[in-house]
């Protein structure tokens, strides 16, 4: 990437709300988003990482990312997962293991059933999102 | 094939307890009933925190927050929210009409939280700096660069009445303002990530999950007071964050949003990362820029304050963490905007590392003036275990604990302080009836003592005589005469120590002189840890009423001190006995006494 | 100026200044333990903790500034309550023994102890059991007296730029040390001393030789005699509550043979005799080109020893004449034992010292054993013979003045100046004069090498050729000197200077580390006044004019750098570690 000018960053900035707007809502794939912060490796997240790239892996599944993102806040639940998926609210899956890694390919992603016990809450607004509103 | 409707019914223990169960139950045989269980997927979720409304019930995709659920209701739920698509507004959860903090009425509506510092942790992934870029990422900058001046942005941080985070609550545009309006050819920007209160790590998750937020707003410092160079004292134990900051460090230059002539705007900035062994004391700032100068660090009196003679005796700018974050926000949103978010006396959030006997520990960001209830028990989900509230300790180190009875104090700086305690970094570690107080301050000042730097005299002398003094009214040797000593060592500490760590020191065990004096006192005149915590003043009895003889504890005791037939009620030789405890957990028929 | 008042006096006073000296100016004194003239504030105590209007927060006098309009308490109940609990802090961590201390009488703690009315030690008692550090033959560090108040760590490294002493370990573990708990021998130290001069305690203190000279004045088959050197004849009766910068000479030789020596002579005589060797040496290298210029100053032993550590490069550029102390150690056990008749084994030879690097030096290496005996037996510093004279009875303030004793006591008031800084390099002027161009100089006052800037530096006309000198003093500002004629050297330019003077201790050997305590650049002042006085007083004003200095070239030496002047006068350096392990 080369240095920017102030209108390419505009033009970047807008591009790229876009996409993260779009995997907000309606977006045609799935992503998983693993929260990677000292406190969710700890607890165990690459190991749950591994596991849903893994189980992706073995149902063939393509049109799912896994990236990784810091932390919820979430810590008594850690690791912490949020699944977004079309036609899904988003979801936040805590004290996710490779087992509920395996429930959440099989049944949110390849189901559109929430694994149950394990749903937590978005601890808050958005302020970006909604404008602080 | 997706469902209509998600029903999550809030399964964590407080609400179980209320029935949660029973109502995930009824919620089913409803949709059997109605027909409707092909399109709604019920689901049990885990604590929502808010526990004093629950049992909670929440539907999607409409987000209806329902409150205070009992089976009963679930008729009428599926009937009109699932069936007819009308939300049942009786149970839907309505704002207190009395909330003393009017001012964040915009929050939505059961939240108790409000991120700002921690706006992009949990979304974005940190490594990436266009995520970041796309949640109005360097946005700010831009704005600084091409269309504010430099007195519009300290005035605009003026109006938003930013206070430092890192504890001492300093008018963050004064500072800013004092190191622009001092005259040098080089100033020095200087984000302290020295995080070490014990239980806080605020700003390790913020560099961690939002690095570009801490380098965007130093690069606006810099242009703004005339710098050209940053520098980040991290802890190196903190491996993550420093990866996660070289990794966006090294893209916004790659981006031009770091290093010569950014953004073409002809302004020079670039950061250095100065990496620190985690020595407490160096989270003062005159020990930190000593440390990073490369001298041992130790605090220096001031004035000169390090905004007019700071780094290499050059002007400097130093914000924690926590401060830098909030900075691109009030740039995009303005003074105005932020200043509408908490208290008179504090403006915006806070970010708090809830820890301790709560059943949702976590990090979480309040807008100033939330009370110590909402936070405990509203996201908190109150205490773990049901146990009884005790106190809470904020400030870590430096703070005191407040009691049952100032739970609803709105919390800035003004209030915790009147309290006897202090915000601190935003420690908050909850304590119940478990706790001994006089341990749990012998621990804080332990740390204290351990991190002092050893310069002055009070802080090094009268911290170690503190610890000393508590440790011997832990054993159970305490006098009347050592609370007088204590507090006049307190008094002298907090007076005459030359940085925050010695005048803060004693405030744990001020505080609880203070709250909680019955409790010294059964340490010292009955010679008994209530909480049952301190060793010497506790003793192990077997209830001959309850004991069975079944040997179990006999077993287990690592010193024999335990005797007594098959069969036959056992006892326990108090001068053998080491007072492990083991004999207390193996016990099932609760026979175990300890006094 | 700036405009303030102490407790509702209004004050004025010169910016910069701090609280202490502002209060100073209305005769209020606030007690503090780590504050030192000499030093910037380093706030540890937290005695000096004062109270400003209209703030919660307690200022220290010592480090605060004095600011427009500040209105300051200095004095009152809580501030009272908060120094004594402050100071029963310190007293819980300082050992009780002030019966057999060093300080005793001297102490500022204990003064203190004293003055709040200390009757009891409410907190428990805490003492270090470290070790002493007797590795040096000049001072002897005892930790467990240390008030960690820091002096002697910014003495050592701020004032000497030597870095020997350190803080080490973490609060209550907190040691001043070398580095790595190294014993003090075996660290970069140079034995100035100053560090046991700044410290408020006892914690550092000069080597106690008191017991070795009285036990060889108790001898009958020992013959003691005695030098003082210049810096003592001013210093000395402040220990006699004398006015600071009273000559005492001609009491000192008086109680010197009431103590029962056999002998009294001065190292003064030895000054001159440095400065016709020296000078000698002086005008060779700038005549002859012969050896490097500038030629730099040797007679202070801290100096050598920094010099052989840290610029072990400008070891060609050091003077070879040794310092006078040990020049008057050969020649008593040589030139005087001889003329005396008497077996130089039997020769007790001692210094009295403004320095404790002094008792490093008699040991230095073989050079000094020139003689074929220890050249110099025994150094003790001013302190300590002052408490000699003291324990002896001898009230010293109202002694009748004598004379030396011949024929190495008479000195030129050149040597006097010895004592404090810019006097070498004066003396050394008004001899070279001389020896290059055969004539007497008009006026002998050289006011251009005089003065109390860390460094001076100047040009010397002799009849139209140009000497270069410069002046250094206090350790910390040698440095740019000697920075200076590297690069020149390096860069292959005429050498910036011709001679240089150094001198370890800032004002000389007046503040050397051996002094009375309390000395600031006020008694500094006073002191270098007193030599000067005692110069100008002087029959004879430079080194070569010295009847005694002739006798010995007639009799001993034959002339400036003979064989005899460098078999006995003169000595070598070796670069060394600065650690030694």
């Amino acid at each position: 990437m080369a240095k920017m000018t102030l209108e390419e960053l505009r033009k970047l900035r807008d591009t790229k709300k876009v996409e993260i707007q779009k995997r907000d809502i309606s977006g045609k794939d799935s992503q998983i988003i693993i929260g990677m912060g000292t406190c969710g490796i700890a607890a165990g997240a690459k190991v749950v990482l591994d596991a849903f790239l893994k189980e992706l892996d073995t149902h063939h599944i393509e049109n799912v990312s896994v990236t990784q993102t810091g932390c919820m806040g979430l810590c008594y639940v850690e690791p912490t997962v949020e699944v977004l998926s079309p036609g899904m609210p988003p979801v936040i899956y805590g004290k996710v293991d490779a087992n509920v890694a395996r429930l959440i390919i099989e049944e949110h992603i390849m189901h559109s059933r929430m694994v149950s016990e394990h749903v937590f809450d978005r601890p808050s607004t958005d302020i970006i999102k909604d404008g602080g509103k | 094939m997706a469902f209509r409707n998600y029903i999550l019914v809030c399964g964590g223990t407080a609400c179980e307890s209320s029935k949660a169960d029973a109502i995930y139950e009824a919620l089913m045989a409803e949709c059997n009933a109605q027909g409707v269980s092909e399109e709604v997927q019920i689901v049990k979720t885990g604590c929502f925190g808010f526990c004093e409304q629950g049992p909670i019930v929440k539907i999607l995709p409409e987000d209806s927050f329902y409150v205070q659920v009992k089976p009963e209701d679930a008729q009428e739920l599926i009937a009109e929210h699932v069936v007819k698509g009308r939300e049942v507004k009786r149970l839907l959860y309505s704002k207190d009409p009395v909330k003393r903090h009017a001012k964040v009425e915009d929050i939505k509506f059961y939240q108790k939280q409000y991120r700002i510092v921690l706006r992009n942790c949990g979304f974005i992934d940190p490594e990436n700096i266009e995520e970041y870029i796309a949640r109005e990422g360097y946005a700010a900058l831009e704005k600084v660069l091409f269309s504010m001046s430099k007195e519009d942005v300290i005035e605009e941080l003026k109006t938003a009445g930013l206070r430092g985070r890192g504890g001492a609550g300093f008018p963050t545009w004064m500072k800013w303002n004092f190191t622009k309006q001092a005259a040098s050819e080089e100033k020095f920007i200087v984000c302290n990530a020295d995080e070490g209160d014990p239980g806080a790590y605020m700003d390790r998750s913020t560099l961690e999950g939002d690095p570009h937020s801490v380098l965007e707003a130093m690069t606006i410092a810099g242009h703004t007071v005339g710098a050209q160079k940053g520098l980040i004292y991290i802890r190196a134990e903190y491996p993550l964050a420093i990866h996660r900051l070289e990794i966006a460090m090294k893209q916004a230059r790659e981006y031009g949003l770091l290093g010569t002539d950014i953004l073409g705007s002809g302004f020079d900035f670039d950061i250095e990362i100065r990496l620190g062994a985690g020595a407490f004391v160096c989270g003062e700032e005159t020990a930190l820029l000593a440390s990073i100068e490369g001298r041992r660090g130790m605090p220096v009196p001031r004035p000169p304050f390090p905004a007019v003679k700071g780094l290499w005796g050059k002007p400097t700018v130093i914000n924690n963490v926590e401060t830098w974050a909030n900075i691109p926000v009030i740039i995009i949103k303005g003074g105005d905007w932020f200043s509408q978010i908490g208290t008179q006396d504090s403006h915006g959030t806070k970010v708090f590392a809830l820890t301790g006997k709560i059943r949702n520990s976590g990090l979480v960001e309040v807008p100033m003036g939330t009370t110590l209830r909402e936070i405990i028990y509203d996201i908190g989900g109150g205490i773990a275990h049901d146990k009884a509230f005790k106190a809470v300790q904020t400030g870590g180190p430096s703070g005191g604990v407040i009691t049952k009875d100032y739970l609803d104090t709105p919390i800035d700086f003004g209030s915790l302080s009147k309290l006897g305690s202090m915000m601190g970094s935003g420690g908050m570690i909850v304590m119940d009836e478990d706790d001994c107080i006089v341990d749990v301050v012998k621990f804080y000042l332990n740390f204290s003592v351990d991190e002092s730097c050893g310069k002055c005299s009070p802080c090094r002398i009268g911290g170690r005589s503190l610890a000393n003094l508590l440790e011997k009214i832990t054993k159970g040797n305490g006098e009347m005469a050592d609370i007088d000593r204590m507090r006049e060592i307190g008094e002298a500490m907090k007076k005459a120590s030359l940085c925050a760590l010695g005048q803060t020191a004693p405030n744990p065990i001020l505080s609880t002189l203070h709250y909680f004096r019955d409790e010294y006192l059964a340490h010292i005149i009955d010679k008994k840890c209530p909480a049952g915590k301190c060793k010497s003043l506790i003793t192990y009895s077997i209830n001959p009423e309850k004991c069975i003889g079944c040997t179990a504890c006999a077993r287990k005791c690592p010193v024999g001190a335990i005797s007594g037939e098959r069969r036959a009620v056992h006892k326990i030789d108090p001068a053998a006995c080491i007072k492990c405890g083991v004999c207390f957990e193996v016990c099932k028929f609760g026979a175990v006494d300890v006094r | 100026m700036i405009h303030m008042k102490i407790n509702g006096m209004p004050v004025e006073i010169e910016a910069g200044s701090n609280i202490l000296a502002a209060a100073k100016k209305v005769n209020v004194n606030i007690p503090t333990l780590c504050y030192h003239p000499d030093l910037p504030a380093w706030a540890a105590c937290g005695l000096c903790v004062v109270k400003q209007e209209n703030s919660p927060k307690l200022l220290r006098a010592c480090a605060a500034p004095v600011v427009e309009n500040l209105s300051v308490i200095t004095h009152d109940a809580e501030l009272y309550q908060i120094r004594k609990t402050v100071l029963e802090m310190i007293l819980s961590t300082h050992p009780s023994s002030c019966l057999t201390c060093g300080r005793n009488g001297t102490c500022e703690l204990q003064r203190f102890a004293a003055e709040f009315g200390i009757r009891e030690q409410p907190y428990e008692i805490r003492l270090t059991d470290l070790p002493k550090d007797t590795s040096t033959t000049s001072i002897v560090l005892d930790p467990t007296k240390c008030i960690k108040c820091g002096r002697c760590v910014q003495v050592c490294q701020q004032l000497q730029g030597v870095y020997a002493l350190e803080f080490i370990g973490r609060g209550d573990n907190t040691v001043v040390s070398p580095a790595a708990g190294l014993p003090l021998n075996d660290s970069p130290c140079i034995k100035c001393g100053q560090c046991s001069a700044h410290c408020p305690v006892g914690a550092i203190f000069e080597k106690d030789d008191t017991r070795e000279f009285v036990r060889a004045i108790s001898n009958p088959d020992k013959h003691v005699v005695v030098q003082i050197a210049p810096a003592v004849r001013v210093a000395l009766g402040e220990a006699f509550n004398l006015p600071v910068g009273t000559i005492t000479t001609g009491r000192i030789y008086s109680a010197l043979r009431r103590l029962g020596v056999d002998k009294v002579f001065d190292t003064n005589f030895s000054a001159d005799l440095t400065i016709m060797e020296e000078g000698t040496e002086l005008v060779k290298r700038l005549t002859t080109g012969v050896g490097a210029i500038p030629q730099i100053t040797s007679c202070c032993p801290a100096w050598t020893d920094y010099m052989e550590k840290y610029y072990p490069d400008m070891i060609p550029n050091f003077s070879t004449a040794k310092s006078p102390m040990m020049m008057q150690g050969a020649i008593t056990k040589t030139y005087y034992a001889q003329k005396a008749n008497i077996d130089p084994a039997k020769i007790f030879s001692v210094a009295i010292m403004p320095c404790t690097a002094k008792k490093f030096e008699i040991s230095r290496d073989e050079n000094m054993y020139a003689s074929g005996f220890a050249d110099v037996d025994l150094v003790l510093t001013t302190r300590e013979f002052a408490r000699l004279i003291k324990a002896s009875g001898i009230d010293f303030a109202v002694l009748h003045d004598e004379p030396a004793d011949s024929p190495i006591g008479m000195y030129a008031g050149a040597a006097t100046i010895f004592g404090n800084t810019g006097g070498v390099m004066e003396a050394a002027i008004r001899t070279a004069y001389t020896l290059i161009t055969g004539e007497e100089l008009a006026d002998v006052n050289i006011t251009a090498v005089r003065g109390m800037d860390g460094v001076r530096t100047g040009e010397v006309d002799v009849k139209g050729t140009k000497v270069r000198v410069a002046v250094a003093h206090g350790m910390a500002n040698v440095s740019t000197l000697l920075e200076e004629i590297r690069s020149a050297r390096e860069q292959g330019a005429e050498p910036p200077y011709h001679f240089i003077e150094v001198m370890a201790c800032r004002g000389g050997c007046v503040a050397g580390g051996g002094q009375p305590y309390a000395t600031t650049d006020d008694i500094r002042g006073k002191r270098i006044a007193g030599l000067y006085t005692d110069d100008e007083k002087s029959v004879y004003r430079c080194s070569h004019n010295n009847p005694e200095i002739k006798q010995i070239y007639a009799d001993f030496l034959e002339k400036p750098l003979s064989e005899k002047s460098h078999h006995l006068l003169h000595t070598t350096y070796t670069e060394r570690k600065i650690y030694k392990k």
